[in-house]
């Protein structure tokens, strides 16, 4: 395993010393503490709660700054001790359970890594300058600032790109960091920063996006190896801890996994399962706008592109249409356009693959709200989201062919405009459906049974599984 | 447009084309980046860990195809006559082996290298030519490529710091590119995104509005330099005249609709509606107009909110490279490998020397029938260097050789040295006490 470095080691435990506690550790490496069965657990459930504010927050749209209150709120109301000392002991214990319970599947590592990151980041936020510089340093950053001569060379490029920004050019004592471009993709995706002979000139109201990066690879790594670490310890345990501790402890862990938000549609329900002949009247009346669309630009062009035939594909899927129907449904529409034989070649494979029935048969999940607002739709795509991807005139057109009346219409597009657009689909809903949905929509699939739920009380509409996490 | 003849290509005659043409050696050298098996540095294993994949005729498709040798990678191709062969990722195991690595969730049968890729088509850019439409290419559209070779091979070595790129003709209506960089082959997914949305200026579809935003008080350096050094000159001296973009109420509509200000548009359509020709009749009215059309909207005179940067909106609208993100972002995206022949134009995809590409012909790349004949007409004389070199993919080969496969392959070989040297070095280092 990893080196620990003397400095976090006193950090960690002379807790006394307020100055040069970082009080955002690294987690690099699991402290050498003796933890209460009963802290164990309570730790790791209240840094979960914290999580799942986190995702769920994530899911809602909700911006930057309000994310920065979220995280500040649950932090403070779930990681507090009642002994100040053991706060950061609380922090770092809880962490490392965490880490146990979700180094296992691929799924839960990326949960668990998405969610860590992002509590990282907005922590490191509201640190102040000297605590960042802490964690800078354990990054080794500080030694890459840009020195004068250097600076004065590009001054003119880094005034060019804070303007490009709406942001003032930097003053002659501006700190810049110069990286590899590898090291700040989001930056560099966003045009954010100059970038020559293959370095980033990260400027210091960037260096969040930075440390973010370094943190989350680090601990992309140790997840992995925490998975075979674990994984041989768990032989240990079986062994030597047999009677006692497997029964207290394994049971916590398996627990802690399961404890999880909402249903991923990967199991169609019941209820909701539907057939070829239903869909053109589903489609009509539960389809949210983004699948209403698809579906409509399919019956109209014939085709549609990779991006909107895995949107509505595994949307579909989730909605309860088995690959037979699934087959004949999109057979029926590109045979329109590409002929029979093509069909076959070209695109049965893909709708196979998405039910998990060629390739390497991971069985794909519907996207959520979240994913699809961030695709990127481009020239010839139908999809995405058409809160945020449509211009609001084409936007006005595809609601009111929906049947959404003048009133409600103004409602929605003024949650466009403040970009709350899973708040503008769920007005949608309720504007059509007459009924409040006072979850908010998260995912088409929960649109479309919510729906089917009004539409068709009288079919069992049994409680959502939770199944565990997914993104 | 370039007349498609049906007898442009026969897969028949793919078999000789394999059998003497298609220089194999040259693929593999490069495709070992050094790892020929003649330093103890070399890893034994890279070439046969990289995936190949052959269309055959009748539409057959094989995936995973993977060769221990140049001689293997040889016959396998000339006894399949592949329509296309395509070249993937360099795995962490043989392709061939796959499935015995992969054990349900920790995948590790997962790629490992790959070049970073681009691809950009012409169809992408329908929207801003009105010589061609689809599949068709002619001389009036192909600066649109030209462009895009000059800002994205200037930015891969200015900005990323790459050297080692390759630009190949796709055969009938494109573009891809290689670059070939260690960094670049060792490059995350999320790394690849982002230099394609680094890339990235075209947003949008038929159901959005604005497609090109430029906000800010100043263009990203990046932009900048593009702006000025190539899409401005080829907007104004090439592309308005050549495409005719203002002669016409439909196309200065266009350009119109993309200017925020009613009043300002409404002014220039008031003076293009009356159609009598200007004053000095000798200048096309492609260029009188779009002065006319940049005076309004730099003069300051009006102050509405968008009007900054409408100018270089308009600019980059028509002319700024649209890549396919896809193909970039993902390291196992197939691509089709240079040297082939394209099934529907038989034009051979040859390499394009970007410091030349304003004089790059897509009308004029040697297709198969073409070369055939010249193999023919030279009869039975065996060139040293091979058949190639006295028909005309003889400069295809050279180029490919001397601008970027030579090159590469020194820096590979220094690269397996270095990090030979450091291996030796640190184990020395280790065995003292």
């Amino acid at each position: 395993m990893e080196i620990v470095r003397p400095q976090s080691h006193r950090n960690l435990f002379s807790s006394n010393d307020a100055v040069s506690v970082p009080s955002l550790p690294l987690y690099r490496s699991a402290p050498p503490l003796e933890v209460r069965l009963e802290d164990f657990e309570s730790f790791a459930i209240d840094r979960l709660r914290v999580l799942k504010g986190i995702s769920d927050g994530l899911s809602r749209g909700k911006k930057p700054e309000e994310m920065e209150k979220l995280v500040k709120e649950l932090w403070k109301v779930n990681m507090r001790h009642q002994h100040a000392s053991e706060v950061l002991n609380k922090d770092i214990i809880s962490h490392f359970v965490l880490r146990l319970v979700y180094c296992r599947t691929e799924d839960l590592r990326k949960w668990f890594l998405s969610m860590e990151c992002a509590l990282f980041r907005y922590r490191f936020r509201f640190l102040t300058p000297e605590a960042q510089r802490a964690v800078m340093d354990n990054f080794d950053l500080t030694c890459r600032a840009v020195n004068n001569v250097e600076f004065e060379s590009i001054k003119e490029k880094l005034g060019q790109v804070a303007r490009s920004m709406g942001q003032p050019s930097p003053t002659v004592d501006a700190i810049f960091y110069k990286v590899p471009f590898e090291e700040v993709p989001e930056l560099v995706a966003g045009r954010k920063v100059f970038i020559s002979q293959g370095y980033a000139y990260v400027a210091m109201n960037q260096v969040v996006s930075l440390v973010a990066t370094l943190f989350r690879s680090q601990l992309s790594k140790t997840l992995i190896l925490t998975n075979r670490v674990a994984i041989n310890c768990c032989r240990k345990w079986t062994s030597s801890i047999r009677e006692q501790e497997k029964h207290r402890l394994t049971p916590i862990v398996e627990a802690l996994s399961s404890s999880y938000l909402g249903p991923d549609f990967s199991q169609p329900r019941e209820y909701a399962e539907i057939s070829l002949k239903d869909i053109d009247q589903v489609a009509k009346s539960s389809f949210p706008l983004c699948m209403r669309h698809l579906f409509d630009k399919l019956k109209e062009d014939h085709h549609l592109k990779h991006g909107g035939r895995m949107q509505l594909g595994l949307f579909l899927k989730g909605v309860g249409l088995n690959l037979e129907d699934a087959l004949a449904f999109w057979r029926a529409e590109f045979s329109k356009k590409v002929g029979l034989e093509k069909f076959e070649k070209d695109y049965s494979y893909n709708i196979r693959h998405n039910y998990g029935k060629e390739g390497k048969r991971t069985d794909y999940t519907p996207y959520s709200c979240q994913k699809i607002i961030s695709s990127t739709p481009g020239a010839g795509d139908q999809h995405g989201c058409p809160y945020r991807h449509f211009s609001e005139e084409n936007l006005r057109a595809a609601l009111s062919r929906m049947g959404v009346n003048s009133r409600a219409m103004e409602d929605v597009m003024d949650k466009v405009r403040n970009r709350h657009y899973q708040l503008a689909c769920t007005l949608t809903f309720e504007a059509l459906h007459g009924m409040t949905c006072d979850a908010g929509i998260n995912h088409p699939n929960q649109y479309f049974s919510d729906s089917q739920k009004i539409l068709q009380p009288k079919k069992d509409s049994s409680a959502q599984n939770l199944v565990t996490a997914r993104e | 447009m370039i007349p498609q003849q049906e007898s442009d290509f026969d897969h028949n005659y793919l078999k000789p084309y394999y059998g003497k043409l298609f220089p194999f050696a040259d693929i593999f050298k490069w495709m070992t980046y050094g790892h020929d098996g003649k330093h103890p540095g070399c890893d034994q294993s890279y070439f046969g860990r990289r995936e190949f994949s052959f269309t055959l005729k009748g539409d057959f498709y094989l995936r995973f195809q993977s060769f221990n040798n140049a001689l293997e990678l040889e016959n396998s191709i000339k006894e399949k006559c592949p329509l296309k062969i395509d070249i993937g990722p360099v795995y962490t195991v043989d392709p061939a082996k796959r499935h015995a690595y992969a054990q349900g969730d920790n995948n590790v049968f997962a790629p490992v290298e790959r070049e970073l890729i681009f691809d950009i088509d012409m169809t992408d850019y329908d929207d801003v030519r009105y010589c061609c439409r689809g599949a068709d290419v002619c001389l009036n559209c192909w600066p649109l490529m030209t462009i895009a070779i000059k800002v994205i091979d200037t930015s891969l070595r200015d900005d990323f710091g790459f050297k080692h790129i390759l630009w190949v003709y796709s055969g009938r209506r494109g573009v891809h590119c290689w670059v070939c960089d260690g960094k670049a082959r060792r490059l995350t997914n999320e790394q690849r995104a982002s230099i394609a949305d680094y890339y990235r200026v075209y947003k949008g579809n038929e159901n959005s509005h604005k497609k090109v935003s430029l906000m800010g008080a100043a263009l990203h350096p990046f932009l900048a330099t593009s702006y000025t050094n190539v899409l401005k000159d080829y907007f104004e001296k090439i592309l308005l005249t050549s495409q005719n973009l203002l002669a016409t109420e439909e196309r200065y509509e266009k350009i119109l609709s993309m200017i925020p200000d009613e009043s300002i548009a409404s002014e220039l359509r008031g003076k293009w509606q009356d159609s009598r020709r200007s004053s000095s009749a000798k200048e096309d009215i492609n260029v009188v107009r779009w002065e006319q059309c940049k005076q309004l909207l730099q003069s300051g005179k009006h102050k509405a909110q968008g009007l900054r940067r409408c100018v270089e909106e308009i600019v980059f609208f028509f002319t700024y490279p649209r890549l396919d993100m896809e193909v970039s972002k993902h390291m196992n995206h197939l691509l089709k490998a240079p040297f082939c022949v394209h099934p529907k134009t038989g034009r051979v995809c040859v390499p394009i020397d970007p410091n030349q590409c304003d004089e790059f012909d897509p009308t004029t790349v040697p297709t198969l029938f073409q070369l055939l004949e010249e193999l023919n007409n030279e009869g039975l004389r065996a060139d040293v260097n091979g058949e190639w070199n006295g028909t005309s993919l003889g400069n295809a080969i050279t180029l490919f050789r001397s601008s970027f496969l030579e090159p590469l392959q020194k820096a590979c070989k220094e690269e397996i040295e270095r990090s030979y040297n450091l291996k030796l070095q640190q184990s020395k280092n280790s065995v003292g006490w």
